[in-house]
């Protein structure tokens, strides 16, 4: 792997309360993760549901190099983000179960979380879909002087799409302020990388059009902090946009139907052995920056986060059936 | 009031939105340097520069989703796609995404864009540059679409369009940008979903949109020579569809032709007859005609071509045959 990994907490340069927030975040969206695995065994979520085990550390640390205004546009995968980018789970775990107190009022679901007000800018479920309009947003950003960045996350999978060859294409020419972070888990789905795409390495994908591109070790959460630092910084000075590539790993099928037939447990287990969040708390532990006293409090409070978003989302209203008429036309 | 043609009726409309309001911006397929496939931009980069107007490349897929990001972003973006044709690999970003934006995340935000595009046939250009594919947008709810027939139309349709808070489509028509008609100056809107008796008549009601507006114009025309007075509904607007208008004509006529240069099934004619034989079956005399395009793939030939697209002919022939049915 290319890329650089930061090798001591020291060095990041980061205080402690940043750290432990990362910890913090990373274990919520795990717990919310399982929390929703479980329920849909249990029938209380529909649908599709993919789950972002393994794969904490891009969201926690890529937000984290966002400033509040700064927007958020992703894939269906997409709870990790929201939660990172400050959705109440409250809302995110309503919306899964269809609830009108949801973050998109229960009529997204789980690959459509949305939170305008936060600059979350929508989970999308067409693949590679999402390109364009991060391209649109940048636009508006430059023609309004917002000095708005946007991140816009896609799987490995979306590469080989031609939205994304259009978006990137588009983006140089439009000098627009997007960070285009690729997060390559190693599988579209079912199939292996070296399956579906021509170039493996998907940062290269952007030297055909001129954009700065580096790979990233998405198992560390503060290699990618660094990387989608640096990134921001080159978009924000209106340099135009820059691409990272995350190399990551989902635990878990690629949905809840998934009976996982395209991968041995073997390369599974490789890959927890580099658990982002337990290779973090090991790191701040050696380091003495983390104490058996404080793990214990993080691990307590996301537990009683993930349950009390459990007992409000069951407890939330059903959307009314009118619902299903509002919201159709802005101007009707 | 002053004679002007479509295009430049639409140009007027850009250049007037584009004054009144900032966030108005315009892009897509050749607008700047060769001022948009059919004029409709030429100059417009001179006087509002290259923030507010630029090139795209030919690549409808980033157009369409660029313009639902730029709506979310705070602007409101007018995109231009050179066809209707091309217009089938932004539908993504149409169908998906901007039809979808409103309602799919809780009403959290909508997105005020317009895509202006060129459909229908009739210019020679064969199958694939020669289509009609506004029914396949009309289907969609959270889309509106204009097929403006008449240079006022295209003006006020185009304004309102860009002033709506929806994202709409402006279907204009090949073989109409050189029509003259009069155009009132300065502020003029027509409403979206607003229908328009273009004609009065007693024995007839003539449903048409776009360019077969003039075609059903044209037909009445030969009808009264015959005695027969023909009204012509213009729809103006697919989506949101005003049925109202439509009704009320046939209720005094009680009987009703559909002109539509799509193919027939599951087209325009075919939702407008259901409609009113829904909400007005008693008033009807006689079953409703549809005269559409012949379901083939427009061939380059000319007299080929014609034989595929309806004309006055075929809605005289139609009229008549009604007519003679109900002994009218």
């Amino acid at each position: 792997m290319e890329g650089k990994t930061v090798t001591k907490v020291a060095q990041s340069g980061l205080d402690k309360k940043t750290l432990l927030k990362f910890l913090h975040e990373m274990l919520l969206i795990r717990k919310f993760e399982d929390k929703a695995g479980e329920l849909y065994a249990r029938g209380k979520i529909a649908g599709f549901l993919h789950l972002y085990n393994g794969e904490e550390a891009v969201a926690v640390g890529a937000v984290s190099a966002l400033q509040k205004h700064d927007l958020l546009i992703t894939h269906y995968r997409d709870h990790g983000h929201g939660i990172a980018k400050g959705i109440d789970v409250n809302r995110c775990m309503a919306e899964l179960l269809g609830k009108a107190t949801g973050c998109a009022k229960g009529r997204g679901g789980s690959m459509h979380f949305f939170d305008a007000s936060l600059g979350f800018y929508g989970g999308w479920a067409i693949v590679a879909g999402h390109l364009p309009l991060a391209v649109g947003l940048g636009l508006a950003s430059n023609i309004l002087g917002k000095n708005q960045v946007t991140l816009c996350v896609f799987g490995d999978g979306a590469t080989n799409n031609g939205y994304f060859h259009e978006a990137l294409n588009l983006a140089k020419l439009w000098t627009v302020p997007v960070v285009f972070l690729c997060e390559n888990n190693l599988y579209g789905m079912g199939t292996a990388v070296h399956r579906a795409s021509a170039v493996t390495e998907m940062y290269k994908k952007a030297a055909a059009y001129n954009i700065p591109a580096e790979q990233v070790d998405g198992m560390d959460v503060l290699a990618v902090r660094e990387a989608t630092d640096k990134a921001v910084d080159h978009v924000r000075k209106g340099n135009g946009p820059y691409f990272l590539e995350v190399i990551t790993y989902r635990f878990r099928g690629h949905s809840m139907a998934d009976p996982i037939l395209y991968r041995d447990k073997g390369e599974v287990d490789e890959w927890k052995q580099r658990d982002p969040i337990v290779t973090f708390r090991q790191k701040l532990e050696t380091e003495g920056l983390l104490s058996a006293q404080e793990v214990e409090q993080i691990e307590r409070e996301t537990d009683e986060m993930i349950a009390e978003a459990v007992r409000f989302a069951e407890a939330s209203p059903d959307p009314p059936l009118s619902d299903l008429y509002e919201d159709i036309y802005a101007n009707p | 009031m002053p004679m002007i043609t479509y295009r430049e009726a639409l140009h007027q409309a850009l250049r007037e939105e584009m004054s009144r309001d900032e966030r108005v911006v315009v892009f897509g397929e050749d607008v700047v340097a060769y001022g948009g496939a059919y004029g409709v931009t030429s100059g417009l980069a001179k006087d509002f520069g290259d923030h507010r107007i630029m090139d795209t490349p030919i690549a409808e897929g980033v157009i369409g989703g660029a313009a639902v990001g730029a709506a979310m972003g705070g602007l409101r973006p007018v995109a231009e796609l050179m066809t209707i044709n091309f217009a089938l690999l932004a539908s993504d970003a149409l169908i998906n995404h901007a039809a979808k934006v409103l309602h799919m995340f809780g009403g959290q935000m909508s997105v005020p864009l317009v895509v202006r595009m060129v459909g229908g046939g009739g210019a020679q250009l064969a199958s694939t540059h020669s289509q009609s594919f506004e029914v396949m947008f009309a289907h969609v709810p959270g889309l509106k679409v204009v097929t403006p027939a008449t240079p006022a139309d295209a003006k006020g349709l185009l304004k309102s369009a860009i002033r709506d808070d929806d994202p709409v489509l402006c279907i204009e028509h090949a073989l109409l940008y050189r029509v003259r008609g009069e155009v009132p100056e300065g502020e003029f809107l027509v409403s979206l979903g607003k229908a328009e008796v273009k004609r009065e008549g007693k024995d007839i009601t003539l449903v048409a949109y776009s360019r077969m507006t003039l075609v059903a114009l044209e037909a009445a025309d030969r009808l009264r020579e015959e005695g027969i007075e023909a009204e012509v509904v213009d729809l103006r607007s697919l989506r949101p569809l005003d049925m109202e208008t439509v009704l009320a004509s046939v209720r005094k006529t009680n009987r009703a032709v559909t002109i539509e240069e799509t193919w027939r099934t599951y087209g325009i004619g075919a939702e407008v007859a259901s409609r009113i034989q829904e909400e007005a079956f008693d008033y009807l005399d006689a079953p409703i005609q549809r005269v559409a395009g012949v379901e083939v793939p427009i061939p380059y030939a000319k007299h080929l071509e014609q034989a595929a697209i309806p004309d006055a002919k075929r809605v005289v022939e139609a009229v008549k045959q009604l007519l003679v049915r109900t002994g009218g």
